[in-house]
């Protein structure tokens, strides 16, 4: 074990947060590639094809972490684990769908990295504060690209109207799923390691609901005063490792290459 | 006497092999950007030397950057070829990488090469990143082949992450900028 945290942080909800982070990124990854060779125009190709290599980058950057932890290495946690053990939300299983769900997939998440990361600049755990300060950087640039994407389609024509305010009702209890509780999450958040999903998703609705009004898209939400009441109920159990169908077709996909020769240099 | 005449000789050898490996270090170049070594883009910026041993600390451009192994290996066989049997090469995030901190020679050989440098990110004042960012994404770039500043952004992305996308209206080229970041 080579990273050290504060002994008053119990490791094992450590580890449970960290890889909570690092498998929403690979699986959104994974999806986002789905894009290289279909998407509806070149510079989405290009953007999705980028993106993807930026989020299963950030993916080992957090699997590093957690091989530091005493976990196994990157390569098996991607390529070696059941399916069962992956603790991402549901929303990043979802198939590609439509572009305009994708769209509205990757700035929904966009945003909430934003948050997350942002609020770990001020963690209690130095390598959390170090890894945060890289990936924001370099995540600025996902949310510049998908917010312009659903400012400029949510009202471009009806019809961009009509499928973007489709994917918007779709998307959004999915994404809420982001901020499900973790089991132990409380020890961290009272250790100042993270400022807890609930925070998280305060600060999420308070960014995503605005942009989402100015390019004329609904969100399920009712705003009352300075709080925004949220109408539908998210979709958990992706943290607990209650996945949907749809992981288990996205991770045979995934390993299947791997599986095959695992002993392999690459 | 002696013996301090031996210490002072051991420190003058440490020091003369510390410099004797940063100068084979700005031999190894960036895999997609030859004009430019691995120093000039501040990848390496650490070096400890002790003996027969040599500790590099690497610091990516970025996270996912699929060039970073190949760059590790060539660290490794030029350290190698210098007579080190230990060299540690590991990558970190302690130390910040940011394209600020890239020198105007760095700068000067990029828009050579044909890819138009990235701007100061720190020289507007903003209050986040994103800010910053919108801020350097609206300034003109110039473009590397012919100099206008009669151009457009395509895309926030391009062909290599640390690249984006843009349009030359007067000689009608696209061309590449390196991301501020």
């Amino acid at each position: 074990m080579s990273l050290t945290i504060p002994s008053h942080i119990p490791l094992e909800h450590f580890k449970r947060f960290v890889l909570s982070m690092a498998d929403d990124e690979l699986v959104l990854g994974h999806r986002d590639s789905e894009w290289t060779g279909h998407a509806p125009i070149l510079e989405e190709d290009i953007a999705f094809s980028n993106i993807a290599q930026d989020e299963i980058g950030h993916a080992l950057v957090w699997y590093t972490m957690y091989m530091e932890l005493g976990g196994p290495s990157p390569d098996e946690m991607g390529f070696l684990r059941e399916w069962k053990d992956f603790r991402c939300c549901h929303f990043v299983t979802y198939p590609r769908g439509d572009f305009a769900y994708t769209v509205v997939r990757q700035y929904l998440f966009d945003v909430a990295e934003q948050v997350r990361l942002q609020g770990l600049l001020s963690s209690s755990v130095d390598a959390l504060r170090s890894v945060a300060e890289k990936l924001l950087r370099e995540e600025s640039y996902h949310l510049l690209h998908s917010q312009g994407l659903v400012e400029r389609l949510g009202d471009a024509t009806p019809e961009s109207h009509e499928r973007m305010q489709r994917a918007v009702t779709e998307a959004f209890p999915q994404a809420l799923g982001i901020f499900e509780e973790l089991e132990g999450e409380s020890f961290l958040v009272e250790a100042g390691a993270f400022v807890g999903n609930a925070a998280l998703r305060s600060d999420w609705l308070k960014e995503v609901v605005p942009v989402l009004h100015k390019a004329s898209l609904q969100a399920p939400v009712q705003l009352e005063a300075e709080n925004v009441k949220v109408l539908v109920s998210p979709h958990e159990g992706g943290r607990r490792g209650q996945h949907l169908e749809y992981l288990k077709q996205l991770v045979d996909d995934m390993q299947q290459v791997y599986r095959l020769a695992p002993q392999s240099q690459w | 006497m002696d013996q301090k005449k031996q210490h002072q000789a051991e420190a003058n050898t440490s020091i003369d092999r510390t410099a004797e490996v940063w100068k084979a270090l700005e031999e190894v170049r960036d895999p997609e950007i030859p004009v430019l070594s691995l120093v000039d883009l501040k990848i390496i910026q650490s070096v400890e030397v002790a003996e027969d041993r040599v500790k590099v600390e690497m610091v990516p451009t970025f996270a996912g950057c699929p060039a970073l192994n190949m760059m590790r290996n060539e660290v490794v066989a030029k350290l190698q070829s210098l007579g080190f049997e230990h060299v540690d090469v590991e990558f970190t995030f302690h130390r910040r990488w940011s394209t600020d901190d890239l020198s105007e020679e760095a700068l000067k050989k990029l828009r050579a090469f044909g890819i138009a440098p990235p701007v100061r990110l720190t020289l507007p004042e903003a209050e986040n990143h994103i800010e910053r960012l919108q801020r350097a994404v609206a300034q003109p770039v110039v473009c590397p082949f012919c100099g206008s500043t009669e151009t457009k952004l395509d895309a926030f992305f391009g062909s290599m992450l640390c690249k984006q996308l843009y349009f030359c209206m007067t000689c009608q080229q696209s061309f590449d900028r390196f991301k501020p970041l």
